[in-house]
């Protein structure tokens, strides 16, 4: 495939990993991959057995999926369970479990929950049921939030009026702000996500280097892109700089995409403050429909339990989004939490690191126990 | 965070309201090309590359930032290729 | 199948027209003659009481299309003569939606995937029962080309379907059509395939690009709104195992990879053998379509279904023949080496990447849910 497979190349990779080597030198860097999609390209590529020991990669907070608190879901599955009500969403969202079980177990109790590629597809599910309410779960950072955004202003150019969306789209800056100002953060620089840029511009991570002098490379999602984003992110250490660059100019233009930040405009507006999981409350870190659009807000249809739900005690999820533990370190990551039983969404989505780990890095296991422990906050 | 993957425009189905066509590796999938378009009608055309998410065009692939960022990548490769090359040879006797 | 009654015949009308009695009379009887006819156009649940509607069903669909003794007998069972000595039996069912899809259809599917489980054993797949479950208001015409299609599917393996059953539940009770099977195979070479004779060394080979039909029925179903040319691989294997058989000695196992793709058959291969598998990226061969679909969709080639692919451990001293002996076939021509096996990491399945890296091809948890992030 094209502007895929060129950059999967092992020569360039063996080039680019010598000049990694050479750029970290003595030192130790910690670096954050902010996204879930790089952490699972780092996985699923064996981008690992290219960096050195000393060239330590931090898994962030960058997986829509991992950041839904449990109680978001089942505000979604009591709408699912209000009379004639169709729920659809991603199937990311198909088996995350939360505080009363997942979407999958609510359709084995009878509800109608269905998956759907594009937020479009989920306004044709209303379309063609005009006598069911089809409610559409709605995920994602500025990179899903566009596409919301136009099946709302679709929908609204239609006069369809059975579809309605639960919101649960969220801001990529905030967190970042949130991870910065964590106690005993000390991370050496970012990877800076590459398709949410497409939207926001590379433009939006301009605060992390000017207020906290940290470097971040907005970085591609093939493994080459992953390698030449760490490359530049060690030579601005080794330079003394902290800046903001885009690797990924093929596809980011520093200032975004201006008819995607309108769409999500027109419709959306910041909440005050929104719980993320791992996170706890951060304010103005989400988006809820503006009140021109209420018809097709499913807060205001439904009544919503709203329930907050505890994490599980032995939960580590919290310390794993925030890069404070690996995901190794957790102590039920593979024994009481699996894939096939996670109690944490780290586990759950592919992009989380905990699954991420499980299903591709467990032969780096060798490496990583090697590494020092990560002292507990 | 977010599956992107790049297509190519081969239809545009309704311009107005942003419609085309997108070919994945042989795969061919509607899209919408709204979030290009800065008026009606405008946006990508036959044969642009696009990058997709869940059923978007959100951006449009530079060919020539692509191309320039591979030229870098293949000059950091070529020492390696050209050692492996020397390698292969040198087993010649 | 139940013995048809004589007489089945329930709609024959006579018209007054202008006719002597013993002229319709004859009518009459040239007309119960005749082999019965399906003339409803929907499955009702009279189709499954075992009255006559059963009978037409039977005489019409199956019998027509399945023709061979032991099912013309009429018999509740079939009666088989087999040499003494040792038999593969198994037993499946299938349920796919959609019923038909491009490459084949659920008929295809029942004959293929019960074949191919005989097969793998070294058998030669010889008889298979079909009992059909049918929704009430099923299409009588999509019925027919299942059948059909099953018919077809069967002399295409050599197969007979001797025996088999049909029901009907009531509307909502079912998914238009069901079919569970059984099938006999005979074992006539002396040889033990399984899991745990794989040991380090060995060669994996696939007999063909994978995840074709599991992509197929994804694209099929149209919610995706996803278009490829691209059809199921539903095809039985059992001349690409003779041919193995017949050239390499040092197969260790066969597994038809099905659900769960190659992916899951290679770590029940690591974990029945207590060895380590390791694949080679770019030696897997995938269609562009199915690596288009699955890119877009977040899923991962080699969790996808097959039906007509195989994973062989053979000897690596006869990876060659045993790729040749594949390839000789038009099912097996895109063959290939993909991996081997090792004694590291007993029980895991790694993968070294395009890239050249490592990682893990852990067993799938649940079904593979397209992804968009």
């Amino acid at each position: 495939m094209r502007f895929v497979d060129e950059y999967r190349s092992p020569d360039i990779a063996r080039g680019l990993a010598a000049e990694i080597a050479e750029l970290a030198g003595d030192g130790h860097h910690k670096i954050m991959e902010i996204c879930g999609g790089h952490t699972h390209a780092i996985y699923r590529h064996g981008i690992p057995d290219y960096l050195p020991d000393n060239v330590e990669l931090v898994h962030g907070p960058g997986c829509p999926v991992c950041v839904v608190p449990a109680g978001r879901i089942d505000d979604a599955i009591a709408i699912a369970f209000e009379p004639g009500v169709i729920l659809t969403t991603f199937g990311d969202l198909m088996r995350v479990p939360g505080g009363q079980g997942s979407f999958l177990d609510a359709n084995s109790r009878g509800a109608d929950i269905r998956m759907v590629y594009s937020p479009l597809d989920a306004l044709k599910v209303a379309r063609r049921n005009p006598d069911r309410r089809v409610v559409f779960a709605a995920i994602g950072f500025e990179t899903t939030a566009p596409a919301t955004a136009a099946t709302v202003l679709r929908a609204a150019a239609e006069g369809i009026d059975n579809f309605s969306v639960l919101s649960n789209h969220v801001l990529v800056g905030p967190a970042i702000q949130a991870i910065l100002d964590a106690p005993g953060q000390d991370l050496d620089g970012f990877l800076g996500p590459g398709h949410v840029s497409t939207v926001i511009g590379a433009s939006a991570y301009e605060f992390v280097a000017r207020d906290h002098g940290k470097p971040l490379v907005v970085s591609g999602f093939e493994p080459l892109d992953v390698l030449q984003a760490i490359a530049w992110l060690l030579r601005q250490r080794q330079e003394g700089r902290a800046e903001v660059t885009n690797q990924y100019t093929r596809v980011v233009p520093w200032e975004g995409n201006r008819a995607a930040l309108r769409a999500i405009d027109a419709t959306m507006e910041p909440r005050a403050t929104f719980e993320w999981r791992g996170l706890g409350e951060i304010p103005w870190s989400a988006l809820a429909l503006r009140e021109e659009y209420a018809a097709f807000d499913a807060e205001r249809h439904f009544t919503l339990p709203g329930r907050r739900v505890a994490d599980h005690r032995a939960c580590q999820c919290a310390e794993v989004l925030t890069g404070r533990l690996k995901p190794w370190q957790c102590a039920v990551f593979g024994t009481v939490c699996t894939p096939e039983n996670p109690i944490g969404t780290c586990m759950v989505s592919s992009e989380g690191a905990c699954a991420a780990y499980y299903h591709y890095g467990r032969l780096q296991l060798g490496r990583d126990a090697h590494a020092a422990p990560v002292p507990s906050p | 965070m977010c599956l992107g993957i790049p297509g190519r425009i081969v239809a545009i189905e309704d311009p107005e309201i942003g419609l085309a066509t997108a070919d994945v590796g042989g795969v061919r999938r509607k899209v919408s090309i709204q979030l290009l378009q800065e008026e009606p009608g405008g946006g990508p055309g036959i044969d642009d590359w696009v990058l997709i998410h869940v059923g978007f065009a959100l951006a449009q692939i530079d060919e020539q930032e692509a191309a320039e960022t591979f030229r870098r990548l293949e000059a950091i490769g070529d020492p390696y290729r050209e050692e492996l090359d020397e390698l292969a040879s040198s087993d010649i006797e | 199948m139940t013995q048809q009654p004589e007489g089945a015949e329930t709609d024959a009308k006579t018209e007054a027209s202008g006719e002597t009695e013993a002229e319709a009379l004859a009518r009459v009887a040239r007309h119960r003659e005749r082999r019965p006819r399906v003339r409803d156009e929907h499955v009702t649940l009279a189709h499954g009481a075992g009255g006559s509607a059963t009978a037409d069903l039977v005489e019409d669909l199956f019998l027509r299309s399945l023709a061979n003794p032991a099912l013309e007998a009429r018999e509740d069972q079939a009666l088989i003569d087999v040499d003494p000595g040792r038999l593969a039996f198994t037993t499946d069912s299938f349920v796919v939606s959609p019923l038909e899809f491009p490459g084949g259809s659920i008929g295809d599917l029942a004959i293929n995937g019960t074949v191919n489980d005989l097969a793998v054993s070294g058998a030669r797949p010889a008889y298979l029962s079909a009992g059909f479950i049918l929704e009430e208001g099923f299409a009588i015409a999509r019925l027919r080309r299942i059948v059909d299609d099953l018919a077809a599917a069967a002399a295409a393996a050599g197969v007979q379907v001797v025996t088999g059953d049909t029901k009907v539940v009531g509307r909502g009770k079912g998914d238009g059509c069901y079919i569970n099977t059984a099938g006999i195979g005979v074992l006539e070479r002396p040889v033990e395939l399984g899991a745990r004779f794989a040991r380090p060394g060995d060669a994996v080979l696939v007999s063909g690009p994978i995840g074709d039909h599991g992509i197929t029925i994804l694209l099929a179903r149209g919610d995706l709104e996803l278009e490829a040319d691209l059809e199921s691989d539903t095809a039985p294997l059992h001349r690409l195992v003779d041919g193995l058989l017949e050239a390499c000695s040092g197969v260790r196992c066969l597994r038809d990879a099905t659900r769960g793709g190659v992916a899951t058959v290679l770590n029940e291969v690591a974990e029945a053998a207590g060895v380590g598998i390791a694949l080679e990226e770019t030696a897997l061969p995938i269609r562009a379509e199915v690596n288009g679909a699955c890119e877009v969709l977040g899923l991962d080639p080699l969790y996808v279904a097959c039906e007509g692919r195989m994973v062989i451990v053979v000897d690596a001293a006869e990876a060659d023949t045993a790729l040749a002996a594949l390839r000789a076939l038009p099912e097996g021509e895109q063959a290939a080496r993909i991996g081997s096996v090792v004694a590291e990491s007993p029980g895991m399945v790694s993968l070294r990447t395009q890239l050249g890296g490592t990682r893990v091809v852990d067993t799938m948890a649940g079904d593979p849910l397209p992804r968009i992030c």
